[in-house]
């Protein structure tokens, strides 16, 4: 299945989680923050939460700014 | 002396908060933010590029120093409250500077939306920290509404224009209870002790250190500065005269 990965395409196996939307950026797990479709995930939930086709998947971390 | 700032039960002795944006790199930052003695730091949220090299987060834990995530780059409510969302699961903090522009020329704050994402971050129990006008009337809106400080301007974002409207921001100081920070505008060492000197708590400055052309130098500047303005004010000044008065004896 196609979802958008911070804007860019990808293609992944159907039934991924965001754990594998994440790795597919970073193997880091502290740091960042996960939004699928505008949606907080918080990341306990990382592992259980299922991503469909056309997902819009949101990898943040904090940059200089300010 | 014992003279604390405390913003949202937590202490700080510090009373300079830096923010991190246009440092050349992080090694300049890392060395600015030490001079500055700052305890609390400000950082954005933006997507994760896996090719970055280093991380501003590195710096601040290596530092010691309490990471503020700001919700720069919102133009409506709702991108900064799924922002400072964002910033809480990422930064595991529940502190945000809350900053909702109008338009990217003057990047001033848009006081509708700011009021609006405050109500509900209050109401999501974060520490909401507020970047606004210098309007008296908003700030004070806005502690009512919850706000653990008001972070009105001195000028716009990166303009080094100093304060343009010191009689508001002392307005703004007279009525509030919460924490007034200076946010900025800075642009040298003198604007920083003027706004403490009007009875600022604190005062939040980047771009004057960053891309000061010696960030190291200006940071210590700054640092001085906001501790000489504080004290100032501490030490109440002498009212102005339109005369003299004499400050040897007058008598033969």
């Amino acid at each position: 299945m196609k979802v958008t990965i911070n804007g860019t395409a990808h293609e992944l196996p159907s039934g991924a989680t965001v754990t594998q939307a994440v790795q597919r950026l970073t193997g880091a797990r502290s740091g960042v923050a996960v939004a699928v479709n505008d949606e907080v995930v918080s990341r306990s939930s990382w592992d259980s939460t299922a991503l469909v086709e056309a997902d819009r998947v949101e990898v943040l971390t904090a940059v200089q700014g300010g | 002396m014992d003279d604390d700032l405390t913003i949202g039960g937590e202490k700080f002795s510090s009373r300079l908060i830096m923010g991190t944006g246009g440092a050349p790199s992080l090694e300049i930052l890392e060395q600015a933010l030490a001079v500055s003695g700052t305890e609390l730091t400000t950082v954005a949220m933006r997507r994760l590029d896996p090719s970055a090299p280093g991380s501003v987060l590195d710096v601040l834990r290596r530092r010691g120093i309490k990471v503020l995530p700001n919700t720069a780059g919102c133009f409506t409510a709702g991108e900064a409250v799924l922002t400072a969302r964002l910033a809480r699961e990422a930064l595991e903090t529940d502190w945000v500077k809350l900053e909702v522009i109008s338009d990217e020329r003057t990047l001033l704050p848009d006081p509708i939306e700011t009021f609006d994402a405050a109500e509900r971050l209050v109401a999501d129990g974060f520490v909401v920290l507020p970047y606004i006008g210098d309007d008296p009337a908003l700030a004070r809106r806005l502690e009512q509404a919850g706000c653990a400080a008001v972070m009105p301007l001195g000028a716009p974002i990166g303009s080094g224009l100093g304060i343009r409207n010191p009689h508001n921001i002392e307005l703004i100081v007279e009525s509030a209870k919460v924490p007034v920070i200076l946010d900025a505008g800075i642009g040298t060492a003198s604007d920083a002790a003027l706004a403490m000197e009007l009875g600022c708590d604190a005062v939040l400055l980047a771009t004057a250190v960053t891309r000061a052309q010696r960030p190291d130098l200006m940071a210590q500047a700054m640092r001085s500065a906001v501790v000489a303005g504080r004290q100032a004010r501490l030490a109440g000044r002498i009212p102005r005269r339109r005369y003299a008065e004499a400050s040897s004896p007058m008598n033969p």
